[in-house]
């Protein structure tokens, strides 16, 4: 192969990899790209066909971000986003740190089986699960009540946590806790002195996860709650802002555009460690 | 039993007794941490369950406080009805079609994503993006793209010329378009997903193994299907198992998009059992149509304990 060809090969295959690249990101961030496009045009643009409706025809306008904070309940179901998001980490942490621990710190045959056995728990869909809750939420009394969400949710976020912080749990050395448990620290003291400094990461993650997973919920957010002041981000924006036949596109893109990309930020930064989780040890 | 417990049988041999009665209460105590989890979890998720169970067997409404046994009632009501079918149709079809383009796609994807490149943090973000946004919202912005008077889609098939002046199709308004929106939604949603845990199958694989495929001339077809493919089976078949499950029982892509329109012909058994149980009111037939969506999930629960048990023993 002469030097001209192997040049050209190489100028060739980046040439693919960047095609490759270009195409999906081009499918997968297009709708987020759009939404931002169409939050700051004029609804006069939007609306007129003629119109190339890539280019801001009309000098971008903020008015769509007005609409969506001073006459709906958007900041609202963001607060509510947010109250249920703290309260279900919260409850997911208590629950999922020590089941975590002692999971991966359990010896015998039992303990695999139930890991699993729970990280199984996180596959039961809402779909099956929200016909009884309906009822159960009413018997309670909770319809239409936050505390409704606050209650169900750690049932789909504790399971994969308690997954989660296993692995973290067990990737600590044994010797570490041993060590302050000849100094005389009990086994829990030592869980709480020494592993649980050591796991910041792991909580840091779950906490990032719960959170996630709170903020993406829908099917529950829908069932329970019929008023517009107790929804979540997830639930108002298609629901509430949807109604009618009027739609308000450049409002709903606002608010979805808002709801979506802080989110994806800060997930990202943690994105391999939830991989390590998914994949259940297929990869070592 | 494995390499760890070998430092730990050690200070237990000096100590002798007192270890032993900390071993015991260490039962005890692991008892205790365990214990607020799974009572949660039973609590929530398999006292509903068998609710759902008991719902299937009997005849309750929202509007009604009673509850009578009605036997396999419901479920043969359920198999009477032709929009069950066709749900049941759908989601198959939305489930198998999407799955088959995902790994696909993220097996391309992946490929493209381990070589380093500069900018690849903002590549993974962008491309990360629909699996993190909420997937209500991502669907807010297609039900935007498929619209029927401003679709961006139509406007540049149009200026392309991939669409004549004079079709504009109505995404969302004919069963086959709609459906085949649905499972555009559904490869855009969950092939970030599909990537990423790929992507760690890849890295996992030793450069050794690469390096030897190229000493002994392996080309790039022989290299990928007979080497990388069967390296990293096990973790596709984690993806394709996620996969699965995420769209056979999702209802928020539909009810998004069409909210099983037009006429039904757009419904999956999730929307469907929704739209009976909770909107008609009708409990236990919401709950007998949900019920089907089990069978997978006990099929899917089976593979992964295989697979759990076959990765422990080596």
């Amino acid at each position: 192969m002469t030097p001209a060809t192997a040049r050209a090969r190489r100028v060739a295959a980046a040439g693919g990899h960047a095609a490759i690249l270009v195409f999906f990101v081009t499918f997968l961030a297009f709708p987020f790209y759009w939404m931002v496009i169409t939050t700051f045009k004029t609804t006069q643009d939007l609306h007129d066909t003629s119109n190339n409706p890539y280019l801001f025809n009309d000098p971008p306008t903020l008015e769509h971000l007005r609409l969506l904070f001073e006459e709906t309940q958007y900041l609202q179901w963001l607060v509510n986003t947010g109250l249920v998001g703290i309260l279900v980490v919260a409850i997911t942490l208590a629950l999922a740190m020590p089941a975590g621990y002692a999971l991966a710190r359990m010896t015998g045959p039992w303990a695999q089986t139930l890991g699993i056995a729970i990280f199984l728990t996180y596959l039961v869909p809402p779909t099956i699960l929200f016909i009884p809750f309906a009822r159960i939420i009413a018997l309670l009394g909770l319809q239409d009540s936050l505390w409704s969400l606050v209650l169900v949710y750690p049932s789909f976020t504790v399971p994969f946590c308690t997954w989660l912080l296993m692995g973290f749990y067990k990737a600590i050395p044994r010797d570490l806790e041993e060590a302050a448990m000849i100094d005389g620290l009990s086994r829990f003291g030592a869980f709480v002195k020494v592993v649980m400094p050591i796991s910041l990461a792991g909580i840091l993650t779950v906490i990032i996860f719960a959170f996630t997973l709170v903020t993406q919920e829908f099917v529950y957010g829908l069932t329970f709650i019929t008023s517009s002041s107790s929804y979540t981000v997830s639930v108002g924006v298609p629901t509430f802002l949807v109604r009618g036949d009027v739609y308000f596109w450049g409002s709903m893109m606002a608010a979805c555009l808002i709801a979506s990309v802080p989110i994806a930020i800060i997930y990202n930064v943690f994105v391999d460690r939830f991989v390590a989780g998914f994949t259940v040890g297929a990869v070592k | 039993v494995s390499v760890a417990s070998i430092p730990r049988a050690a200070p237990r041999s000096l100590h002798g007794g007192a270890l032993g009665r900390l071993a015991d209460n260490e039962r005890w105590l692991w008892r205790f941490m365990l214990a607020p989890a799974i009572l949660y979890i039973v609590a929530l998720v398999g006292f509903p369950f068998l609710l759902s169970l008991y719902y299937g067997l009997s005849d309750a409404t929202v509007a009604s406080r009673e509850l009578n046994f009605v036997g396999l009632t419901n479920f043969r009501r359920v198999i009477e009805d032709g929009t069950f079918w066709l749900a049941l149709r759908n989601t198959l079809i939305i489930t198998l079609v999407s799955q088959v383009v995902i790994i696909v796609l993220a097996n391309v994807l992946a490929g493209a994503l381990i070589v380093d490149f500069r900018g690849k943090w903002l590549v993974r973000l962008l491309i990360l993006l629909p699996w993190v946004a909420p997937i209500s919202l991502g669907s807010i912005g297609w039900l935007w793209i498929y619209d029927s008077i401003y679709s961006i889609i139509n406007w540049t098939g149009q200026a392309v010329g991939v669409l004549g002046m004079d079709q504009w199709p109505i995404w969302l308004g004919q069963p086959k378009l709609a459906m085949a929106a649905i499972i555009i939604v559904n490869i855009w949603r969950l092939l970030p997903l599909a990537t990423v845990i790929i992507l760690a199958g890849l890295t996992s694989i030793p450069q050794d193994i690469h390096d030897a495929a190229a000493i002994d001339g392996a080309g790039f077809w022989r290299h990928h299907f007979q080497i990388t493919a069967p390296l990293i089976l096990p973790i596709t078949l984690v993806a394709v198992l996620f996969g699965m499950i995420f769209t056979f029982t999702d209802m928020i892509v539909v009810f998004v998009l069409t909210r099983g329109g037009p006429y039904d012909s757009t419904q999956v058994i999730a929307s469907w059992a929704y739209f009976t149980g909770i909107q008609g009111g009708d409990l236990a037939g919401g709950a007998a149509i949900s019920l089907f969506m089990f069978p997978l999930l006990v099929g899917v629960a089976i593979v992964f304990l295989v697979l759990a048990r076959r990765t422990e023993v080596t």
